[in-house]
């Protein structure tokens, strides 16, 4: 699989990243690079192989719904780049 | 106060040798000595540790003290610590200040621990040289013109120069063993979910996994009893009961079955690495170990796999980084999008970009069942080989990484030649397994570790293992000639 200037235009898209034309140009043999790499799983038959997304068969644990942990909004409100009283500023989405 | 052990250090505090607040001056005085040539450390708050001592005194004078009072320890800067900065490596976390404290930061404030920095690190640990950092490439101790390893590589250099008399690491494909082999110290990655991943900032949360770096496996053993902890703050933490790790070091190894997978001894693998990696099984089989031949087909597979898991957990995870809650937010921009698109690209370096495209690009629409479900297809074979395996052997050894330290900047523009450096170290992070690594000599004045595979949960064993090659060996007792 090669990555063409098109695909890294779409992923870029995708991943919200700017990308300039003179690194798209040295990401084009860069990906196409780690994608041969990947390519080498092809050769795997896999047929009727059950797909592993865990390292232990584990269920997820469930807890009662209580509050443990104490206010530390001020804390995290205080480490956004644009605040005002208590909300998140963006540029202006809806007209 | 330079070279004692983690257990002798905690002794010593304890009979009043010296107190925290000395030991801690002691290594900060280092610190400030040697980072600038090293660069292993990102931040220090001298005011904070100090502070930190001399409550660990107070506790120590009213005898009320446990068994790391006093002790301090280098954390990684993907850990986050209340009140400190907290970075990641990388631009986008650049003014971070962590608001609360990653359960494994926490449990080593409970057991009285000093916070001595924050240490260097590939950006969101994507690295295999610590080259990748925001905040400059760490060197070297053994020879400042070579890499640490990475991605955990200032703790690394900290640990190998003795800027720390211990530090903390994460092993996403062979982060905290790599540089362990590479610096010439021991480290563990645990069992998948051994130890808490709260509040240790996510590159690829299924492969994830804490972990001790020190000198020795003793040291390691004391902290990953501070550091296993079932926590129901990460879901993937595993009730496992408390163990003592340090209680089985003593055990005798005799009849130990050792495995030996023919595929990591094979092309790849530098000549001088190999004769020091079967002359340190050699020296197990005089323990009174037997070497069995065991064979993981699939182990050249791992890398291709990885490489998709890893981005595609990773494009998901750094998500996050949008410029509106936290981190950086690009300077100008016309509207919400060209905000997202140019903090991004300002904010990432081009590692951790070029693995959020992979992980985009394989999990695209279309290309899931090629690309990702394919991946966890093959994960699942690269587990079973291992299960397999230790149905003939109770420990898998080989090298840690392929050759001994790469100059710096030799690899850095080449992202496949870096991947290589983990062919050994990834297929235990598929499989969840707890794996090792221990000094066993030196090619050209750089070491070489070895690497201990043992099955899940089986620290306590591995630990044991390693601590009788220490017993037999004083590898791990080397300090570089550069750093006094």
């Amino acid at each position: 699989m090669t990555i063409s200037q098109d695909d890294i235009k779409k992923i870029a898209h995708l991943a919200r990243i700017n990308i300039s034309s003179e690194e798209s140009i040295l990401l084009e043999e860069k990906l196409t690079g780690i994608m041969k790499l990947i390519d080498q799983m092809q050769k795997v038959d896999t047929d009727g192989v059950e797909p592993m997304s865990h390292a232990l068969d584990i269920s997820q644990p469930l807890r009662a719904d209580q509050v443990t942990e104490s206010d530390i909004r001020t804390k995290t409100m205080a480490l956004a780049p644009e605040t005002e009283e208590s909300l998140f500023i963006v540029p202006q989405v809806i007209e | 106060m330079l070279n004692l052990s983690l257990k002798q250090l905690s002794q010593q505090l304890r009979e009043k040798a010296f107190s925290s607040e000395e030991l801690t001056r002691f290594f900060l005085d280092r610190i400030r000595k040697y980072n600038d040539s090293l660069n292993a450390f990102i931040t220090i708050d001298e005011d904070t540790s100090i502070a930190m001592a001399k409550q660990a005194d107070l506790k120590i004078a009213s005898g009320n003290q446990g068994t790391f009072t006093g002790i301090p320890i280098a954390q990684k800067d993907i850990f986050c610590a209340d009140g400190w900065k907290t970075t990641c490596g990388s631009k986008m976390l650049e003014n971070f200040v962590a608001p609360y404290n990653a359960t494994v930061v926490q449990n080593f404030n409970d057991a009285g621990a000093i916070n001595l920095g924050k240490t260097n690190m590939d950006e969101f640990a994507m690295g295999s040289s610590n080259e990748t950092s925001y905040f400059g490439a760490v060197k070297n101790p053994w020879n400042l013109e070579y890499v640490p390893g990475g991605s955990s590589g200032g703790s690394a250099s900290a640990v190998a120069a003795r800027l720390a008399p211990a530090a903390t690491g994460t092993d996403t494909g062979g982060s905290i063993r790599q540089p362990a082999s590479l610096c010439g110290f021991t480290g563990l990655k645990p069992t998948y979910g051994l130890v808490s991943r709260y509040g240790m900032i996510a590159f690829a949360s299924s492969l994830d996994q804490a972990g001790p770096m020190a000198p020795s496996a003793e040291d390691c053993a004391m902290m990953l009893n501070v550091m296993a902890s079932h926590d129901i703050k990460d879901s993937t933490s595993l009730p496992h009961p408390k163990e003592d790790y340090l209680a089985p070091l003593d055990n005798s190894i005799k009849g130990l079955r050792i495995g030996m997978p023919k595929e990591f001894f094979g092309e790849g693998l530098d000549s001088e690495v190999q004769k020091i990696i079967e002359g340190a099984i050699n020296e197990y089989k005089k323990m009174g170990a037997e070497i069995v031949e065991i064979s993981l087909p699939n182990s050249e597979l791992a890398i291709p796999v990885y490489y998709v898991i890893a981005p595609a957990e990773a494009s998901s995870n750094l998500s996050r980084y949008d410029g509106v809650r936290y981190g950086y937010r690009t300077k100008e921009y016309d509207d919400l999008m060209d905000m997202y698109f140019k903090t991004r690209q300002e904010g990432f370096g081009d590692e951790v970009k070029r693995r959020i495209l992979i992980g985009t690009y394989v999990l695209s629409a279309g290309y899931y069942d090629a690309y990702y479900l394919k991946a966890q297809k093959i994960r699942q074979l690269i587990s079973n080989d291992f299960s397999q395996a230790f149905q003939k052997c109770d420990v898998i050894m080989g090298p840690s990484a392929p050759s001994a330290a790469f100059k710096s900047g030799e690899k850095k523009e080449d992202p496949l030649a870096m991947y290589l450096q983990d062919i050994y170290t990834i297929s235990t992070n598929l499989a969840g397994l707890p794996a090792m690594s221990i000094p066993a000599g030196f090619t050209k004045g750089l070491p070489v570790g070895l690497q201990l595979i043992g099955n899940h949960f089986s620290e306590g064993h591995l630990l044991n293992i390693a601590h009788q090659f220490q017993l037999n060996s004083d590898w791990h007792r080397k300090t570089p000639k550069e750093i006094d």
